[in-house]
């Protein structure tokens, strides 16, 4: 992976170079820098701390679309064993934008959905950018109905800039497959933990993200318009994504306040893209914690739970 | 030097009103000029080329339902700004005005009402209401409507007018799809009948919830319907996009709704309709 580095983090991979540059030499030469190695790796952990946790909700968008972050595959493969995919919404094609699959959770056969970037500019253009058309989201229904058939829990990750807006999607019926979604998923009788893994734009990133848990990544973000897009209609100018993350609230810590989300899951410092297992590790865990809390709740009550759940969500007076 | 010079005006940006003032308007559809008083006559659709205008929540309520039928509930629930969000203007701000403006509380107005006597539950959208947008009052009150209609083994019908989501809500008017998409399908298990009825415009986040989700879709004539917008398609792909792009013809050919209806027979199509779902 080609070395990216986002402003925020310049000073950080300036003193990790150092570092890396001193071991070298002092390998090299057989000199003695252990102390001032240590003492520049202190200076780094505290830089790093001090950065991380004072990021900005613009610069948490950054992070959520770093492009080394770890995608669904990146995950799927660290969380999940025998992992068998599966294609097509059995309609009109399949869409690569989301995956699908049966694969096991400790042992435990479970179906796997998540959007999937892409990296090399050919792999992005196959993915087509984590965008799906209706017939992804008629795929995901697909095998969620598969699920629910054979009473196997669902595991969702949510990775997306949006639903693809062209003409074929309309044409096919771009609202009329999200809205199919989240109709079915509200009474789909089977537990459905979500993953907000990286980006959660709009009703791209819901049309397969009604659930029973919703967890988010400690640097991904959710909204129900990306930053960019909101700048450009209330602002009339896209570069004003910094003022429109800040309005829009959309990081883990404002959903957790807004009753949006159940959990955020702490990356590793830096982010997820710093250290793949750790943070599929981190993942993970709270996936089996969630999916043990409800897994013997009567479908009925799941389904009456799940509705109320969203039912409780707004503001207002009377 | 000017290098170029423009010989004509640019663009013009014309305001687009509702419903002018004065006795007389210019259709859109045409450019007849037609007396107001006939054109309420009419439904407002042109008498010339079937042009519908965009009419108030108020009009819609005259034209579907029975005299004095209408008993508005959850009339008094308003938004409240949970964000603090500004943008150019503030939301209070925004919604202080759009009240002002509209004499509204917010872009949604439900009831029961009768259609040629038979009871149902009603509800209708406003666009002029912050463009018809949806945040947690409009999702809020299209549930009561579901919930109200299953109670009452009511048939369920919404008119939407609107933009989408309302962005000054963020992620809160996101899950107004899933809460009003959540209680349409309980609604739709216990046999619950809903039909939806797109006018101009029903696009994005409404599009994508309930407007979708009906039993039988009716479109007016000419109504823009779609998730996307069509400037952000446009930009997109880089290209123009062909006449009538998601226009209600368009859904009709694509097989998203069941039937355009000229607002004149909207109300006897309704009866008709719900005479056979629930005789």
């Amino acid at each position: 992976m080609g070395e990216i580095v986002l402003d925020f983090e310049r000073p950080i991979v300036e003193l990790e170079k150092k570092i890396t540059e001193m071991k070298a030499y002092a390998v090299e030469e057989n000199v003695e820098l252990a102390d001032e190695i240590k003492r520049l790796e202190t200076r780094l952990y505290r830089l790093m701390q001090d950065t991380y946790s004072k990021l900005n909700r613009w610069q948490r968008v950054q992070l959520a679309r770093h492009p080394n972050r770890p995608y669904t595959l990146d995950y799927v493969e660290r969380i999940f064993t025998d992992f068998i995919e599966i294609h097509g919404d059995r309609q009109f094609a399949d869409d690569p934008a989301l995956v699908a699959g049966l694969a096991r959770l400790n042992g435990e056969p479970v179906v796997v959905l998540g959007q999937q970037k892409g990296r090399t500019t050919k792999e992005k253009l196959y993915r087509n950018f984590g965008m799906m058309n209706p017939e992804g989201y008629r795929k995901a229904l697909r095998v969620m109905k598969l699920a629910a058939k054979f009473k196997k829990p669902v595991v969702i990750l949510i990775d997306t800039p949006g639903a693809y807006p062209g003409i074929g999607a309309e044409e096919r019926g771009q609202g009329e497959a999200i809205a199919r979604n989240l109709f079915e998923m509200s009474h789909l009788p089977v537990p459905i933990i979500i993953v907000i893994i990286g980006e959660g734009a709009s009703g791209g990133a819901l049309g397969i993200g009604v659930g029973d848990r919703i967890l988010m990544m400690e640097n991904a973000w959710y909204s129900v318009i990306s930053p960019e897009a909101c700048a450009a209609i209330l602002w009339r100018d896209s570069t004003k994504g910094v003022l429109a993350a800040e309005a829009l609230k959309l990081t883990a810590g404002d959903l957790i306040e807004l009753g949006v989300i159940d959990e955020v899951i702490q990356e590793p410092v830096g982010g997820a893209q710093r250290a793949y297992d750790e943070a599929a590790r981190k993942v993970k865990e709270h996936i089996v914690k969630n999916l043990d809390s409800i897994r013997d709740i009567p479908p009925a009550v799941l389904i009456e739970n799940r509705i109320n759940k969203y039912g409780k969500m707004g503001f207002f007076k009377e | 030097m000017v290098w170029f010079k423009r010989k004509s005006p640019g663009l013009r940006i014309q305001k687009r009103k509702e419903m002018p003032d004065g006795l007389w308007v210019k259709c859109e559809g045409c450019g007849e000029i037609i007396y107001k008083k006939q054109l309420a006559e009419n439904s407002y659709v042109c008498t010339r080329c079937d042009f519908h205008f965009k009419i108030s929540s108020r009009d819609y309520i005259s034209l579907l339902l029975d005299a004095d039928s209408f008993q508005e509930t959850d009339a008094t629930m308003e938004a409240v700004d949970f964000l603090n969000f500004k943008d150019t203007k503030k939301y209070p701000e925004r919604l202080k005005s759009a009240i002002q403006q509209t004499g509204l509380k917010d872009a949604i107005r439900i009831g029961h009402g009768k259609i040629e006597q038979k009871p149902v539950v009603f509800g209708v959208m406003d666009f002029s209401f912050i463009g018809g947008s949806m945040g947690s009052v409009v999702g809020e009150k299209v549930a009561r409507a579901v919930d109200y209609a299953r109670e009452k083994k009511l048939p369920l019908i919404i008119v939407s007018a609107t933009g989408g989501a309302r962005m000054m809500e963020s992620i809160i008017s996101l899950m107004q799809m899933a809460k009003t998409a959540s209680r349409l399908a309980r609604f739709s298990d216990e046999g619950g009948f809903y039909i939806s009825i797109l006018t101009n415009p029903t696009t994005a986040g409404v599009v994508a919830s309930y407007a979708m989700l009906g039993d039988i879709h009716i479109a007016e004539p000419g109504a823009l319907i779609g998730f996307a917008g069509p400037r952000v398609i446009k930009q997109t792909i880089g290209q123009d996009l062909p006449e009538g792009f998601q226009r209600s013809q368009f859904q009709l050919e694509h097989g998203f709704v069941d039937m355009i209806v000229n607002r004149k027979q909207m109300k006897s199509t309704l009866n008709r309709l719900i005479s056979m779902f629930t005789d």
